[in-house]
């Protein structure tokens, strides 16, 4: 009681350094993290259980269908109704070669499966900074479109031709998806840039590309892409109906990229700007090297939210007759003898793009935690 | 350019050094410094400059010599943030004329280029750059500017480091360090340029007290350089202690500029006494 009266009282000189102690017990560690949020109070600790219980109980009760009573093998839906209760997965079994690859020719089929695993090798260096001979390997991946056009199209080296029809399934997701993403990103930077831009022609057509773009639903951009293109281009011409399709989802994700980097842009203080051209910096210097590394860290939530957006909506290309995994999925529903498995076949599309959405989404967590550097 | 008015630096630095060690404060006028055959490296004419309608800087004449070091101050709203940022065109002045290292500043790039090469400048909110480490904040314009290797650029960024004293800062990112740390960061990132001109835009402003003091010795070691330097600031302790000349500003216009001995002591205009009573009043 004595040393804290004397500690309220006005004059008071401290007459050692107090010594930095460790943390009460129970408030650090694992103990200390589940008192803070699992069991802080009664509420928590009720809310806590109740999570707990509900858990269990929705998986218990999904657990059969999905698993236990599930059939893996069979040859139609009688047969799998034959045998047990549950989901009928033998469905996806039979057409899986089909959601892979549409309507590849089986024969060449290890092209599109090269592809596949290359474009890890192309991705990784672009995505990790960590990745083994980055720099050389960035050549690889500036080479890898030109490859894959090679490998999946044909026609050279001795590989037969494929149409473009014929692609099909998660591989056509795929190519509409990374095409779209890869470049939609450089394009969406200049039409941000553009749209900031002091010349105002530059800027006029930056605004009316993106306000027509944004302002127009996909899936109209996508029927003019299968029909009215035909009126604006000359008779007699060839135009790839899925490369018009690679072009219009670009550029429309385009459009929503540039205006999320454009609020990245406008982020960053006039100050940045100005301490970089009194350092002699000219204007595209100042670009790469100081407003667009913070504009494009700011809209990285952004950024991924367009492309799992674009991701998703490469589902579209089925109201124009391409066989994205949905139009495999009606095929199958189609087949009489798998009549009325929408549940699984539905549910196995879902996963693959929540697998796929679910990765972008993680990395764009690891990447914003990786550039923050303000208060590290 | 650089090679002469570098070697033009180390004279003046001995000469500096020399004043220095008679302790004399004798005060060089801006006369003087002409007679001396020190080259005019600011030369401002009638400038003006407008804010929409708002006419922000008035018939603004200003000579600046070599290794001169010029305070400005007057009260906020008064212009001297803008006349500054003129020097190196953050600003776009409307009429008259501004000449820097022989070079008009007009809207051609090459020339501002040119300028911009030799005049640094130090702002309120240091404006580092957050997503680089401090020594990549220093060697960013050596490089990229000066086409220097990288291996040159980061032993220069060293050696200026080490004379702001935070050598041992360098893998840091600004976000890390204390506000009078990244004041002298910007100052190190400004030198890099080995500019002949070096502005500061009231570089202590936004710092606590402790932090002021070590911003402005590392402006009083760089003064004792020879540098030529034009800074606007209240700290009139600084302006005492440094300037060769202070200037006061007030409403876009110069009212007055003297000796820092005369312009403390014996200040002539109203404006002058008024703003000198308040802020050395209390």
């Amino acid at each position: 009681m004595a040393p804290q009266r004397s500690q309220s009282a006005r004059g008071y000189v401290a007459t050692v350094s107090l010594p930095a102690l460790p943390p009460p017990i129970g408030t650090s560690g694992l103990t200390g993290w589940m008192r803070q949020n699992l069991f802080y109070n009664l509420t928590n600790s009720l809310m806590t259980i109740f999570t707990v219980v509900l858990i269990w109980l929705l998986f218990s009760s999904a657990s059969g269908w999905f698993v236990f009573d599930a059939v893996m093998q069979a040859g139609s839906k009688q047969e799998c109704l034959k045998i047990d209760s549950g989901a009928c997965w033998a469905v996806i079994g039979k057409r899986i070669e089909q959601f892979m690859f549409g309507f590849y020719p089986e024969a060449e089929r290890w092209r599109p499966l090269v592809c596949f695993l290359l474009l890890f090798v192309a991705i990784g260096p672009l995505l990790l900074p960590s990745f083994p001979a980055r720099r050389q390997m960035l050549w690889f991946s500036a080479f890898y479109p030109v490859l894959t056009g090679v490998l999946l199209l044909g026609g050279a080296f001795g590989m037969p031709p494929v149409k473009t029809a014929l692609f099909g399934g998660f591989m056509l997701t795929l190519i509409v998806g990374v095409t779209g993403i890869a470049a939609s990103l450089p394009l969406g930077i200049l039409l941000a840039l553009g749209r900031q831009s002091k010349l105002l022609a530059v800027r006029t057509l930056s605004v009316m590309f993106i306000e027509f773009m944004r302002g127009v639903p996909l899936i109209t951009l996508l029927f003019v892409a299968s029909t009215m293109l035909n009126y604006f281009l000359p008779p007699g011409t060839h135009f790839d109906l899925l490369l018009r399709v690679l072009i219009m989802v670009t550029f429309f994700s385009a459009a929503y990229i540039a205006e999320v980097i454009r609020g990245g842009l406008q982020a960053i203080p006039a100050g940045q700007y100005e301490a970089a051209q009194a350092i002699g910096l000219n204007y595209w210097q100042t670009t790469r090297l100081v407003t667009l590394p913070q504009a494009l860290k700011i809209s990285i939530p952004g950024i991924v939210n367009t492309f799992i957006g674009l991701y998703k909506d490469t589902t579209l290309v089925i109201v124009i007759g391409l066989l994205d995994p949905l139009g495999i999925g009606r095929a199958a529903l189609a087949d009489a003898n798998w009549n009325g498995l929408s549940n699984e076949i539905y549910l196995f599309v879902a996963l693959f793009f929540f697998v796929s959405c679910f990765a972008m989404s993680r990395y764009s967590l690891w990447l914003e935690k990786r550039l923050a550097t303000e208060h590290r | 350019m650089t090679p002469s008015s570098a070697s033009k630096t180390t004279a003046r630095k001995t000469a500096t050094r020399s004043k220095a060690k008679n302790g004399v404060r004798e005060k060089t006028a801006p006369k003087r410094s002409d007679k001396a055959g020190n080259m005019s490296v600011i030369k401002i004419e009638q400038m003006n400059k407008w804010y929409g309608d708002f006419h922000v800087l008035r018939d603004i004449n200003l000579e600046v010599y070599e290794g001169e070091r010029i305070v400005i101050c007057g009260p906020s709203g008064s212009g001297k943030s803008t006349l500054i940022r003129c020097i190196n065109r953050l600003e776009v002045h409307h009429k008259g004329c501004i000449i820097v290292n022989n070079t008009e500043l007009t809207s051609d790039l090459k020339n501002l280029e040119t300028i911009r090469k030799n005049v640094g400048m130090v702002f309120q909110s240091f404006n580092l750059f957050p997503h680089l480490t401090v020594l990549e904040n220093c060697t960013l314009g050596p490089i990229w500017v000066h086409k220097m290797p990288k291996a040159e650029a980061e032993a220069l960024a060293m050696e200026y480091l080490e004379r702001v004293r935070i050598p041992e800062q360098a893998g840091k990112y600004p976000g890390q360090l204390s506000g009078g740390q990244q004041q002298r960061v910007a100052i190190a990132r400004s030198l890099c340029m080995k500019p002949n001109i070096m502005l500061f835009d009231e570089p202590t402003s936004a710092l606590d007290p402790e932090m002021i003091k070590e911003v402005l010795d590392t402006m009083i070691e760089l003064a004792e350089t020879g540098m030529t330097m034009l800074v606007v600031t209240h700290e009139m302790g600084f302006a005492n202690k440094v300037a060769d000349r202070v200037i006061f500003m007030d409403e876009g216009q110069i009212v007055e500029q003297n000796e820092p001995e005369a312009f403390f002591n014996n200040p002539q205009s109203d404006r002058t006494k008024l703003f000198l009573s308040q802020i050395l009043g209390h």
